[in-house]
């Protein structure tokens, strides 16, 4: 319900409040990528797990060997810019869902969109680090 | 808004308990959502003892006993009786549904009726559905199109055509699937639910209608149509056996085809 909290909101009748400010026009973006980003993590998560798996109880010398690799690398970053933008996109439509109260929705919507960059930025510099130092 | 509980003057309480008539034996007990505005006491739940043997098959026949012959204040909508008008929609065991096509003996055990959830109760089982009702007619749900009428005929449309409707011209605005979807509940003055997104793609779909592009940027909005999660309460509650999802499905592909 649109909860009216002045004497003046409450003669507004109910059209005018559904109708509100109207339609943004920009809903479909939001929801393509999200698709379009699950679609990639498909195999690209299987990829890294599998890779994950053969590595099983490697020691450090051979994960260095494994990250600095040419196609490990690329994949690695794919996966960690696909990762942290899908986690982002779904984790914002939660936080629309189940908080209501518009600056704390911004809050929360601004650490998560920072957050997801900042460990989407500091994940793909580790791989570089170890990939270009060779 | 998210509630996980109800406010403390909306809890429901114990209410009476309305005996069945000396001699009855047959009997079924109706747990009835109760509240009246005027007492400014909480909602209760009244027990009613029906006595089925004279009492017609469906859950709609046994309310009308009870407000006939156990308490005429017992205030609910009812029309039709053979589910086209869709008056009598109740949360009914658990689920909701119309009463006039639920039949009492689908249910076991003790037969509650409340109220379509998340909607304010105007008096017993009597939801105010006054902002669905706005929801609907912000979809401007008629015919429209540039193009005038034919002189001689009605516009025409091909069998196939027509049948881009079935599944849809049937819908009888009960509201069942709308109040079903938490969706709606924590987000239904900006969400425009399931049972107006199933009429605002049956224009859509209508091959009359020359509005299609108009109608969906109407809904190309991140409340009014991505709300919808695939959740499927609307598809597995609708009494008429309709899919609002599929519809909801359709409007996403087809703003996905015109980009």
């Amino acid at each position: 319900m649109v909860e009216t909290t002045t004497q003046k909101r409450q003669l507004r009748s109910n059209l005018s409040r559904v109708r509100g400010l109207g339609s943004t026009r920009e809903g479909v973006h939001h929801w393509w990528a999200q698709r379009m980003s699950a679609v990639a993590l498909l195999p690209l998560s299987m990829w890294f797990v599998y890779s994950l798996i053969t590595l099983t109880g490697a020691d450090y010398q051979s994960f260095h060997a494994w990250v600095s690799e040419f196609g490990n690398s690329v994949f690695l970053v794919l996966l960690i810019v696909t990762l942290f933008h899908h986690a982002q996109l779904g984790v914002t439509v939660v936080i629309e869902d189940y908080v209501h109260s518009e600056a704390v929705k911004m809050a929360m919507i601004m650490i998560v969109k920072y957050g997801s960059m900042l460990f989407m930025a500091s994940s793909i510099f580790a791989v570089l680090k170890i990939s270009l130092a060779g | 808004m998210v509630e996980f509980m109800l406010p403390k003057d909306a809890r429901p309480t114990k209410g009476k308990t309305h005996p069945a008539p000396v001699g009855a034996t047959n009997l079924r007990t109706f747990k009835i959502y109760r509240f009246d505005p005027d007492t400014g006491e909480n909602p209760r739940i009244d027990t009613f003892q029906v006595d089925i043997d004279t009492c017609g098959p469906m859950v709609l026949d046994a309310l009308v006993k009870i407000k006939d012959e156990m308490d005429s204040t017992l205030t609910f909508r009812r029309s039709c009786r053979e589910g086209v008008c869709g008056s009598c929609a109740f949360n009914i065991d658990g689920t909701n549904t119309i009463a006039c096509t639920k039949p009492i003996a689908s249910i076991s055990g003790d037969i509650k009726v409340y109220p379509l959830p998340h909607m304010p109760v105007i008096k017993d089982l009597v939801p105010d559905l006054s902002v669905p009702y706005a929801q609907y007619a912000s979809i401007e749900p008629w015919l429209k199109s540039d193009t005038p009428p034919p002189t001689t005929a009605e516009r025409l449309q091909s069998t196939d055509e027509r049948a881009e409707l079935d599944g849809m011209w049937e819908c009888i605005l009960c509201f069942c699937c709308q109040t079903s979807c938490p969706s709606y509940w924590w987000n239904g003055d900006r969400y425009l639910g399931p049972a107006i997104l199933l009429q605002a793609y049956r224009w859509i779909a209508d091959s009359r209608d020359e509005a299609a592009g108009e109608r969906l940027d109407n809904v190309d909005d991140p409340f009014r149509l991505y709300r919808c999660h695939t959740i499927m309460n609307c598809t597995n509650t609708c009494p008429k056996s309709l899919n609002p999802g599929k519809a909801i499905a359709e409007i996403k592909t087809l703003l996905i085809k015109r980009r």
